[in-house]
C-alpha cells in the first residue's frame, strides 16, 4: 500500500458553513432509533439471507461463512459509523497543536506518560507525521515523549478502542488500551533515556522554523457536528473496502479454517507465534477498522489471546509507509532503535497475555 | 492574493487546492495558487497538521479540508 493511500484513511473533517443544532442535531435524533433497530434485527436477516434466501445449510462451510459475512459486514459498519461519529466530535476540541503546547512544558517520564495518554484522543494522520515531529522538537517536547506519541497515537486510536469494546467487550478493550499505552509509555522513555538526539537529521533542528498556533476550531455545537458527520463520511467513505476485505477473510476463515489448525500455529503452546506475529504485522499497514475483523476469527478459531493482541498493535502501530516517512526526520540508527524498541514492546505484551491468560 | 496549498501530495491536499481554486474562482478575486508540498516549505509556514491553507501569508486553516463555502469566508 501506498504512502499516499495511508494518509487518506485520516480523519480529515470538511466544515460546512450554516446548519444550526436543528439542522444536523434534528437529523440524528431521528436516525439514532432506527440504527438500534437495525442494529438488533441484524443477526436474524443475515440468518435468513444465508439460510433462507441462498438456501444453504446451517452447519455447512459455505453456508457458515455467508452467515458470517452477511451478519458481520454491517455490523462492523454500523459500529464503525457510530463510533468515527463520536469521535470525531469530541475531536473537534482537541488538535495536535494543543497536545504539543502541553508536552512542551513537561520533562522525564511524566512527558512520556501525558504523551502516550494524549496520543490516544488527539487525531493524528501520519501523513503530518514529518511536519509534527518537526513541531514537537523544535519548542522543546523531550525526543522520548514525541515517540512515545509516535507510537500511541496510530496503535491506540479511539476507533480501535470502541470497536474493540463493542466486538468483544470491555475486557480485551480495556487490556488493549492499557498495553498500548505502556509500550508507548516505556519505548518513548527508553529512547529518551538513549540521548539520540544526535541521530535527528541535521535539517529538524536547523530549519527555519515558525511555531503553528492552535487553531480556536469551529464554533458551536451545530458546526461541531456538521464536522463531526462530513467527517464520518469521509472516514468511512474511505475505508469501508478494507473493512469488507477484512471481513471477507474472516469469513473464509470462520467457514474453512479448521479450528485445531490455528489453535496450532497461533494457540498458547506455540511460543515463535508472538514474534511471528509481529514479525508479519511490522510491515502490513491497515487501520484498526480492517484488522479487527480478522482478529476477531483468529481469536475464535483457538489463536491465543497475547498472539491476536501482539499482531493487531504490530500492524496499527508500525507500518512500512511510516518507516520510508519517519527516515526524512531519524538517521537509520535511531529509525531502527525505534523499531525495534517498539516491537520488542509488542512481543513482551504478547508473551504476558499468553502467559497470564 | 497568494494562495498556498501545504500538504505532503496526499489526496486531502489535492481536495484543498481543488476547493480553494473554485472558492478564489467564485469570488471573482486576482489570485495564484501554489502547492507547498516540501516539508522546510511547510514547517516554516507554521502548520504542523497538514493539508494547510495560507492566504497572503496567514494560515487560515490546517489538519482538514473546508467547504468551498468556508474557504470563502476564509478568503475575504
Amino acid at each position: 500500500m501506498t504512502v499516499e493511500s495511508k494518509g487518506c484513511a485520516c480523519a480529515a473533517p470538511t466544515p460546512a458553513s450554516g446548519g444550526g443544532f436543528w439542522k444536523s442535531g434534528g437529523w440524528l435524533l431521528a436516525a439514532l432509533p432506527a440504527w438500534i433497530a437495525l442494529y438488533v434485527a441484524l443477526k436474524p436477516i443475515a440468518d435468513w439471507l444465508a439460510f433462507r434466501a441462498f438456501g444453504l445449510a446451517p452447519g455447512s462451510r459455505l453456508g457458515e461463512a455467508v452467515a458470517f459475512f452477511a451478519y458481520d459486514a454491517p455490523k462492523v459498519l454500523m459500529l464503525l459509523g457510530a463510533v468515527v461519529l463520536g469521535v470525531s466530535f469530541v475531536q473537534t476540541f482537541i488538535s495536535p497543536e494543543r497536545t504539543r503546547d502541553l508536552l512542551a512544558k513537561r520533562t522525564g517520564a511524566w512527558s512520556n506518560l501525558l504523551a502516550s495518554l494524549l496520543g490516544i484522543a488527539t487525531p493524528f494522520c501520519s501523513c503530518s507525521a514529518v511536519p509534527l515531529f518537526i513541531g514537537f522538537v523544535r519548542v522543546g517536547v523531550p525526543l522520548g515523549a514525541t515517540f512515545s506519541f509516535l507510537v500511541s497515537a496510530p496503535m491506540v486510536n479511539e476507533v480501535a478502542l470502541f470497536l474493540l469494546f463493542g466486538l468483544f467487550g470491555w475486557r480485551i478493550a480495556l487490556l488493549y488500551t492499557v498495553t498500548g499505552v505502556a509500550v508507548a509509555f516505556v519505548s518513548g522513555w527508553i529512547i529518551g533515556k538513549l540521548r539520540m538526539e544526535r541521530h535527528l537529521e541535521p535539517w529538524v533542528m536547523t530549519v527555519p522554523f515558525t511555531a503553528a498556533e492552535a487553531g480556536s476550531g469551529p464554533a458551536g455545537f451545530g458546526a461541531r457536528l456538521d464536522l463531526a458527520l462530513q467527517a464520518t463520511k469521509d472516514i468511512v467513505g474511505k475505508v469501508w473496502p478494507f473493512v469488507l476485505a477484512g471481513i471477507a477473510v474472516g469469513a473464509f476463515l470462520h467457514g474453512y479454517a479448521p479450528a485445531e489448525l490455528l489453535a496450532r500455529f497461533m494457540g498458547k503452546s506455540a511460543w515463535w507465534s508472538v514474534p511471528l506475529a509481529v514479525l508479519i504485522g511490522v510491515p502490513l499497514y491497515a487501520n484498526a477498522a480492517g484488522i479487527i475483523p480478522i482478529v476477531q476469527v483468529l481469536l475464535a478459531k483457538g489463536a491465543a489471546l497475547g498472539t491476536a493482541l501482539a499482531f493487531m498493535m504490530a500492524v496499527t502501530g508500525l507500518s512500512l509507509p511510516e518507516t520510508v516517512i519517519l527516515r526524512k526526520v531519524l538517521k537509520p540508527r535511531l529509525l531502527a532503535v525505534f523499531l525495534s524498541v517498539v516491537a520488542a514492546g509488542i512481543v513482551l505484551v504478547g508473551f504476558l497475555f499468553n502467559v497470564l491468560m | 492574493m497568494k494562495i498556498e496549498v501545504l500538504g505532503s501530495g496526499c489526496t486531502k491536499c489535492k481536495l484543498l487546492a481543488e476547493r480553494a481554486e473554485e472558492a478564489a474562482k467564485e469570488l471573482g478575486v486576482d489570485f495564484t495558487l501554489v502547492k507547498v508540498t516540501e516539508y522546510p516549505d511547510i514547517v516554516a509556514r507554521g502548520v504542523m497538521s497538514t493539508p494547510g491553507l495560507v492566504v497572503d501569508g496567514a494560515v487560515k486553516s490546517q489538519g482538514h479540508v473546508p467547504t468551498v463555502a468556508a474557504i470563502k469566508d476564509l478568503l475575504r
